[in-house]
């Protein structure tokens, strides 16, 4: 994360900057890329669950459809075997709270007789800058801890993205994974179609876990782990990706303004220019005994109209109990950034206290412009750390 | 001296005749950067502001002997405009765009790499490079910053950078070079690339290093400092207290391990002999002290 180049635009934050597909999201986008995905329908109710069954032929799966692991200890996914089953599991399992993420869409699936479970995935390596492939035999959910314990049980191979992954490349690699012998060119056909899903689809992670081979020796992705780059989205069709996204309240409000958030849960409210300054801002509100109430990055410039913004979606949570404003002026200086700060106080009506560090570029300027306007509701303080306690007292105080 | 540019530096700008390419590339030349021409195929012949637009980079390079870009050109346009600055014999890329897809930066970073190795790429999502005085390149504001030495800077945030330059120049310190590498998974140019670099150069005596969580990039520059480096270094993390970012599937956990915390590190750096700040105002009063404490200023 660095200061948007583009004063205007404030800075992707990390948690915006990927898209996460739902599994039948996954298994949809798998199987345009021909990887063999088992048939299903995505459902919001119980009838539609029972027709859906109907039509994909029992036994079928039931599956929670969540933003989060753990779904099948937590009572997200159960085998049907009759219109009645289906009844009962769809209407246990829409509603459910798995991991604090309420199951809204559940996917029935045929079932699928299982021989062997292993796992697959693609995801980049930022250390070695070269696209990482792994592949096990020991797959299903206790991959991580195989990975701790067991690490030559994963084999590994790093692809450089100017050549791609050839097909000996892949054979050599489904060899060094111990996988069942009469499946080899299964699997490597599956594996060079998931590797085109990857980087034509410009996903940040495509795992599989579990790849299954069938009764009948077919090689098959039984589940579906797919995040994508938002930043690659011109050039992809995501806007029903989009759509499943869970997002706070707040991010959603701030996001609808432009504004960079995270909502987090404590009681100073936070505003900073530039993505680095606002995780400083984070760590010096800790460092001084508070806690902070979101992540929010103006980027580089700070007219009033971005600066209200800011202050409207801050002053909308109820549990701020004070507001830091930490703005660093490089091109925009600091009569600018005071300008927009008091145009922006005119704009909104402010419940908390507010507790401003301005410094850089013609800070003494800037201060001399908000002196005017200071009260016990509006604070100037010269440095970070002086103007973190404030904040700090202020929202113990209230 | 400074690193990977200088007085005699001649940059063109890739996307000069867009709005933020006129802006940056007008207030690089006011502060005395050669800024030699520009690009744009359908404005070859045409100006900005007495700044010559060529068809294409190879164009400019010939016409001006350019030996460095700077990339204002959107996202979806970044990975030609960075081979066709090296296909046009540029020797130094600053790439400002941010939004880069990364599938697009691990391509282009391993062609580089592999076709033209002497190139390098600074960026993408980046707010540049300065050397006080002599030479800036991209966003930076460079009033904030003093001439000269002994501090070498390179950081993968762009306002703390901007922070770290003023609380030195406020304690009348000079930079010889500050380095912005961005925080995109796959930067061109590495923190140890620039460490290396700093190590190197004789009028860089201490070099401060400014971090963020995620990755572990800073973990393998602990790794060079502890064993390559002679210079002090000074550090800070960002997000020492930021919510633990998203789990990617397992993927991400069997690759990142322990690492990519703030904690995680800044305790690596600590162990190779680097001074950590836990705010960018500690880092500032640490880098003064070593300063001070060694007569470099």
């Amino acid at each position: 994360m660095s200061l948007s180049p583009f004063g205007y635009r404030p800075q992707r934050v990390t948690t915006f900057s990927a898209v996460d597909l739902l599994e039948y999201q996954g298994k949809q986008f798998f199987a345009q890329f021909g990887i063999p995905v088992s048939d299903g329908r995505p459902v919001t109710t119980v009838d539609e669950a029972v027709a859906a069954a109907e039509a994909v032929g029992y036994p079928v799966v039931v599956k929670a459809q969540v933003h989060a692991g753990g779904r099948g200890k937590a009572g997200g996914v159960k085998l049907a075997n009759n219109a009645d089953e289906v009844r009962e599991h769809a209407g246990n399992i829409l509603g459910l709270d798995i991991s604090g993420h309420i199951t809204r869409i559940i996917w029935i699936e045929i079932a699928s007789d299982i021989s062997e479970e292993y796992y697959v995935s693609f995801t980049l390596d930022r250390s070695a800058k070269k696209h990482l492939g792994m592949l096990s035999k020991e797959g299903g959910v206790e991959i991580e801890q195989v990975a701790v314990e067991n690490p030559d049980a994963i084999a590994k191979i790093w692809i450089d993205p100017v050549d791609g992954l050839t097909e000996s490349v892949c054979r050599d690699w489904v060899l060094a994974a111990n996988l069942n012998p009469s499946i080899t060119d299964g699997a490597v056909a599956l594996l060079l179609k998931l590797y085109t899903a990857y980087t034509d689809g410009d996903a940040d992670l495509a795992e599989i876990n579990p790849l299954i081979v069938k009764t009948d020796g077919k090689v098959h992705a039984l589940d579906a782990k797919v995040t994508l780059d938002n930043n690659a989205q011109y050039r992809h069709e995501w806007d029903e990706y989009e759509a499943t996204q869970v997002r706070d309240e707040r991010e959603e409000a701030a996001h609808a303004k432009g504004l960079q958030y995270v909502g987090l849960d404590g009681t100073v409210g936070v505003i900073a220019n530039g993505a680095g300054l606002a995780m400083s801002t984070l760590d010096v509100v800790n460092q001084a005994g508070g806690k902070p109430a979101n992540f929010l990055d103006i980027g580089g410039g700070a007219n009033a109209e971005v600066m209200a913004g800011a202050l409207q979606v801050i002053n909308d949570d109820p549990n701020v109990k004070s507001i830091f404003i930490n703005i660093f002026g490089g091109i925009t200086r600091g009569e600018e950034v005071a300008k927009g700060i008091i145009g922006a106080l005119e704009m909104v009506n402010i419940e908390a206290p507010i507790v401003i560090r301005l410094d850089g570029t013609n800070a003494e300027e800037g201060r001399a412009l908000l002196a005017p306007h200071l009260s016990d509701k509006l604070v100037s303080k010269p440095t970070m750390l002086e103007a973190a306690a404030a904040a700090v007292e202020l929202a113990k105080k209230n | 001296m400074s690193i990977f540019v200088d007085e005699n530096t001649k940059v063109i700008y890739q996307g000069l005749t867009g709005s933020q390419g006129r802006f940056y590339g007008l207030r690089n030349r006011d502060y005395g950067t050669k800024v030699v021409g520009g690009t744009n195929p359908k404005k070859a012949g045409t100006d900005v502001d007495g700044i010559p637009v060529f068809a294409s980079v190879a164009d400019a390079v010939s016409e001006t002997g350019a030996n460095a870009s700077c990339i204002f050109i959107p996202a979806p346009g970044v990975r030609d405009a960075v081979m066709e600055a090296a296909e046009g014999g540029i020797e130094f890329i600053v790439c400002i765009t941010e939004g880069v897809p990364a599938h697009d930066e691990a391509w282009f970073f391993n062609k580089l790499k592999r076709d033209f190795p002497n190139v390098r790429l600074l960026g993408p999502n980046c707010p540049g490079i300065i050397s006080p005085g002599k030479c800036n390149i991209g966003i930076t504001a460079g009033e904030i910053a003093k001439p000269g030495g002994p501090v070498g800077i390179v950081s993968r945030s762009g306002t703390l950078t901007y922070q770290a330059l003023y609380e030195l120049k406020l304690q009348d310190i000079g930079v010889t070079t500050c380095v912005g590498i961005g925080g995109d998974p796959v930067p061109g140019t590495s923190f140890i690339d620039c460490l290396e670099a700093f190590e190197a150069d004789p009028d860089t005596k201490a070099v401060m290093m400014i971090g963020e969580i995620g990755g572990s990039a800073e973990e393998e520059a602990a790794e060079f400092i502890k064993n390559k480096m002679s210079k002090p270094v000074v550090s800070y993390v960002a997000g020492v207290t930021a919510p633990a970012g998203k789990k990617m599937g397992h993927a991400g956990a069997i690759v990142s391990g322990g690492k990519g915390t703030a904690a995680a590190k800044m305790e690596a750096l600590q162990a190779a002999g680097v001074r950590v700040g836990k705010n960018p105002t500690e880092a500032g009063e640490l880098m003064v002290e070593v300063v001070r404490e060694n007569g470099w200023a």
